[in-house]
């Protein structure tokens, strides 16, 4: 699976390439779920490298929003761009997730 | 492009990068700018998974999809043997909700009708029918 993470003071950098559809959400859901039993709670999802995004991909952010926020947690969104961005705006997603024009500034917002 | 052209995969959601590969040539030959394919790519991946999910839910179902230019636009039908069931009927989402309250799911007929120029459903010699217009121009586009 094309993931990679990133432990950071505050979060957890998490690296995605590729496409997040249907094929590929339900192992990204997955990783997620992992990564919170092992204690993580506060995600930076990098979406540098995602050329591709459909519903599946929304609802694994969504689903693992909803289990950080009941943590107390984070799940904050880097380097959205193109026609990613373009689904972001029109499913809701950019209002619904704190959104980042860089990693740096999502850790940044972190500190919060 | 000058013919229809078809693709038939069995109703699985293993089988979507094939779906893939062949709307991104129809696409390609077709002529279609990158947002516009981007866009169509979605729809038709909704549509698709809506079938496998919904319509064929036991696997065993198959699902065809034909790619044809008419005038200046693409159009594709997605076409299964399944249970009816028309995706369009499905309520759009409230995109304002905040994330303890937004519902999981329900953005897949939303997505269809979002990137697509015209859709309609109908039922055809027992078929689920879902057509899908896409026009070369951008000017009705969402994109």
């Amino acid at each position: 699976m094309p993931i990679q993470t990133s432990k950071e003071t505050t979060a957890l950098i998490v690296t995605i390439t590729g496409k997040m559809d249907a094929l590929t959400a339900p192992e990204y859901e997955k990783k997620f779920s992992e990564l919170i039993a092992e204690g993580e709670i506060s995600f930076i999802v990098d979406f540098e490298q995602v050329d591709y995004i459909s519903s599946a991909g929304l609802r694994v952010l969504l689903a693992t929003a909803k289990r950080v926020k009941a943590v107390n947690g984070k799940l904050l969104l880097a380097n959205i761009t193109g026609v990613v961005k373009d689904v972001f705006e029109i499913s809701g997603f950019c209002t619904l997730f704190p959104t980042h024009d860089s990693v740096a500034s999502a850790l940044s917002a972190s500190l919060g | 492009m000058t013919d229809t052209c078809n693709k038939i995969v069995a109703a699985n959601v293993e089988k979507l990068p094939e779906i893939t590969e062949f709307i991104e040539g129809c696409a390609d030959q077709f002529g279609l700018d990158s947002k516009k394919k981007f866009g169509l790519l979605i729809a038709v991946e909704e549509a698709f998974v809506n079938v496998c999910n919904y319509s064929s839910p036991d696997r065993k179902g198959r699902i065809e999809v034909l790619c044809d230019r008419v005038d200046d636009a693409l159009v594709v039908e997605i076409l299964d043997s399944g249970s009816p069931f028309n995706v369009l009927s499905l309520p759009d989402p409230d995109t304002s909700l905040d994330i303890a309250d937004r519902e999981i799911g329900g953005l897949g007929g939303y997505f269809i009708r979002k990137f697509s120029d015209s859709v309609s459903y109908r039922r055809r010699n027992d078929q689920n029918v879902l057509r899908l217009v896409v026009n070369r121009s951008s000017s009705t586009g969402r994109l």
